[in-house]
């Protein structure tokens, strides 16, 4: 039993934080967080030189790594400092391709920026609810319906489209040229798009995808967990910083007890939250995955929730504010809890565990 | 990143498994599931039982008659013995005076009782709190007077668990009242046969005797049963608080509530529908899983960092507090799974064919006014949070 990185995971991590502290000053990540193309392409660039995205695919097909923890240890440290760049698309986009057979390069590479085109309006977060359709037809496939909220969608090149045809859903590609999409950004930075499929052709990449869904989806879930870890272990640090050095009735407000049991308290639940998503690492690819990542999911969305909310509550009217980072991380942590399902989405997996004798 | 156990941790799982298979009596185990109180030669039994196989004292190491196991070691075979439904060891005398006599014993106490603890013939109870000395323990106002060879001992201490049964008793008490109070406390070794000792049941909010009060009236004790320098108890008291923190996350007695309230809650009922399948009910299961198997993965995190610098830190705290919320939330769950059948008492009220529920159940309203004594003692949670406020937070 050991709980410490490998050498070669905590090389990634540290090239990762130490290059993520020098460009994505929070005031730089800002600036490019909320206006377009929300994320900064130039760091981007430099991102995927330091291998980055080859982190998120297994060996086989030409990445260094694509296991639970590796996933981990790549967004753990993007979660630290609130990075806006579309790695989550890469990753899910990642996962797809390789279920589909396909040359992975040109994703890890950096060269092709690829999106997964999964929820809609109304089909948020499970695929089995999925209504946009394909049609084949003798010059091939087309796509009709709408995507909704595509993570990394107005900066990608090509999109992975996940489309019902007949019973089955299937998964196709487009390439952005072929789609009208309306690109924007989130409340809490980055940015994601709605496509518009009308007769759109595709290219067939799996006739019966669900498994493969589901797949990609468990590992994006398991992502954002370790995102929502890092961006916690920040706010902490945020929060302790200021319960030292804040001064009100002649002494540092971390000397009331009320706020000191707060702080506590929230300390466990991320220790908690860290320890469920160790767990949910360390299951990918196991038996009982989906289930893991759900308990870890459901749990990263009351946690970060409460950890947001303490975060303003305990900055008092500072934390309020624009210019202040307490905001920034919470509006992250609480929006967290809205990608690839909500904490009762997931207890609700967890619950059907259950059925059955 | 490895969160299995090594070959060599599962070789040894085995052989707990394999033991507790066969030497662990059937009566035993089953007044452990269904909660029923365990008598004195009950404990007295499994206590003898792990003692011939060199398994009682978990924590001591080989030189004092220990098994000298690690940190992962002792939790594997904690977690074995919760899942067997083994009876808990007694710690009074195993995990808090052995640890403190080998650590600040002379040769002739740690020769004159050591032995005697695993052997049985000493059952050790606990003098810590007073009525106006419970969370602000240093405050203790039991008073101990030289007089030549002896002290005279006068005052009370309360909370005794288990002290029914003892024979002796370890004390605080307050030897000086100069300079702060942690100043005047020393420790002291009482044998209850001595003359002017009372003690007296508390019942329980459940109606249960697991408590006592001890009342000291001009009780003469020799000198030489003082561990320690006089006046220098508070030290060996926050030694003994360390150890009472072992396995405090509780985790195998969590597992054990969880798995027997699921598996009540999965047995078709008249009505053809499984408490399981109730939704909130469901939901609220999942939420205590969730954060149960978040608690099993934090406990051996710092089980395993432990391991590594040699003692647990301030971080037990926060295994005291989440483990014991998990523990009351089970309770609570398994309390109100019942519904109206949860209300007989006593149990004897309706037993046999006239019973309502499976007999591991049918306690759980006693168990859960019972639990709420676990975020009070060992340290109440508040403290545990003052605690980690400053040693883990430095606020």
């Amino acid at each position: 039993m050991d709980f410490e990185p490998s050498d070669d995971r905590r090389v990634l991590a540290d090239t990762l934080t130490r290059f993520l502290a020098a460009e994505y000053p929070i005031a730089h990540r800002n600036a490019v967080a909320y206006a377009a193309p929300y994320h900064d392409p130039d760091k981007w660039a430099r991102l995927s030189d330091l291998g980055l995205l080859y982190a998120l695919a297994p060996e086989a097909q030409g990445g260094m790594g694509g296991a639970g923890f590796d996933i981990a240890t790549v967004f753990q440290p993007l979660g630290a400092a609130l990075c806006p760049e579309p790695v989550l698309a890469a990753l899910l986009s990642a996962r797809l391709l390789v279920a589909a057979g396909h040359d992975l390069d040109p994703l890890l590479s950096g060269r092709t920026r690829y999106a997964a085109a999964i929820g809609e309006i109304d089909a948020p977060y499970d695929p089995a609810e999925i209504t946009c359709a394909a049609q084949g037809g003798a010059t091939g496939w087309t796509l009709h319906g709408r995507k909704s909220v595509v993570y990394g969608g107005g900066t990608a090149d090509r999109l992975l489209v996940a489309a019902r045809a007949s019973e089955a859903v299937g998964l196709f590609e487009v390439a952005s040229e072929a789609v009208e999409i309306t690109a924007y950004g989130m409340i809490d930075g980055g940015g994601a798009a709605e496509v518009f499929l009308d007769a759109t052709p595709a290219a067939l990449l799996l006739p019966d995808a669900e498994a493969t869904l589901h797949d990609a989806l468990d590992h994006g879930a398991l992502a954002l967990c370790a995102e929502a870890v890092g961006a916690m272990d920040t706010a902490q640090a945020l929060l302790l910083d200021h319960l030292r050095t804040r001064q009100q009735f002649g002494q540092p407000i971390g000397s009331f007890q009320a706020l000191q049991h707060r702080m506590v308290d929230l300390t466990i639940e991320i220790e908690q939250a860290r320890s469920i998503t160790i767990l949910a690492a360390s299951r990918m690819g196991a038996e009982q995955q989906s289930r893991t990542v759900s308990m870890a999911k459901s749990h990263i969305g009351r946690t970060a929730k409460l950890v947001a909310e303490e975060l303003i509550q305990l900055h008092g009217g500072i934390g309020m504010t624009w210019e202040h980072p307490a905001a920034h991380y919470a509006k992250r942590l609480v929006m967290i809890d809205h990608q690839l399902g909500d904490t009762d989405f997931h207890l609700q997996r967890v619950m059907a565990g259950y059925r059955g004798a | 990143m490895d969160l299995s156990y090594s070959p060599e941790d599962r070789a040894f799982q085995d052989e707990i498994r394999a033991f507790l298979a066969e030497a662990l009596p059937a009566r035993l185990s089953d007044k452990v599931r269904t909660g029923a109180e365990l008598t004195k030669a009950d404990m007295e039994a499994w206590h003898a039982i792990l003692n011939a196989k060199g398994w009682l004292a978990t924590t001591w190491p080989k030189e004092f008659g220990g098994p000298g196991w690690t940190p992962v070691q002792r939790h594997i075979f904690e977690e074995e013995c919760c899942r067997a439904f083994a009876p808990r060891v007694v710690p009074f005398g195993l995990n808090m005076l052995g640890p403190v006599l080998m650590r600040f014993g002379t040769p002739a106490q740690q020769q004159a009782y050591l032995p005697r603890i695993l052997s049985g013939a000493d059952w050790w109870c606990q003098g810590y709190s007073e009525p106006g000395a419970g969370s602000d323990l240093a405050s203790l106002r039991t008073r101990a007077i030289r007089d030549g060879d002896t002290y005279v001992v006068n005052g009370q201490k309360t909370w005794t668990t288990l002290g029914q049964h003892a024979n002796r008793i370890f004390c605080l008490v307050r030897t000086s009242t100069e300079g702060k109070p942690q100043q005047g406390i020393s420790f002291l070794l009482i044998d209850l046969a001595a003359p002017g000792i009372e003690m007296r049941p508390i019942r329980l909010i459940e109606g249960g005797h697991e408590v006592n009060e001890v009342f000291f009236t001009d009780v003469r004790v020799p000198i030489t049963n003082r561990v320690g320098a006089e006046n220098e108890g508070w030290t060996i008291a926050k030694f003994l608080l360390g150890h009472e923190r072992t396995n405090i996350a509780g985790v195998g007695f969590a597992v054990q509530a969880f798995e027997q309230l699921r598996a009540f809650a999965r047995r078709p009922r008249g009505n053809g529908r499984r408490l399981i399948d109730d939704l909130l009910f469901a939901a609220r299961l999942s939420e205590i899983e969730i954060e149960l198997e978040a608690m099993k993965i934090t406990n051996l995190r710092l089980l395993v960092a432990a391991q590594q610098t040699g003692a647990p830190g301030p971080e037990s705290s926060m295994l005291k507090i989440k483990g014991t919320q998990i523990r009351q939330a089970l309770n609570d769950l398994a309390r109100r799974a019942l519904g109206p059948a949860a209300a007989p008492f006593p149990l004897e009220a309706l037993e046999g064919n006239a019973a309502l529920v499976p007999l591991d159940q049918a306690a759980n309203a006693a168990r859960y006014f019972n639990s709420r004594k676990l975020s009070i003692f060992g340290g109440s949670n508040e403290i545990q949070r003052n605690i980690l406020a400053k040693a883990k937070l430095g606020l």
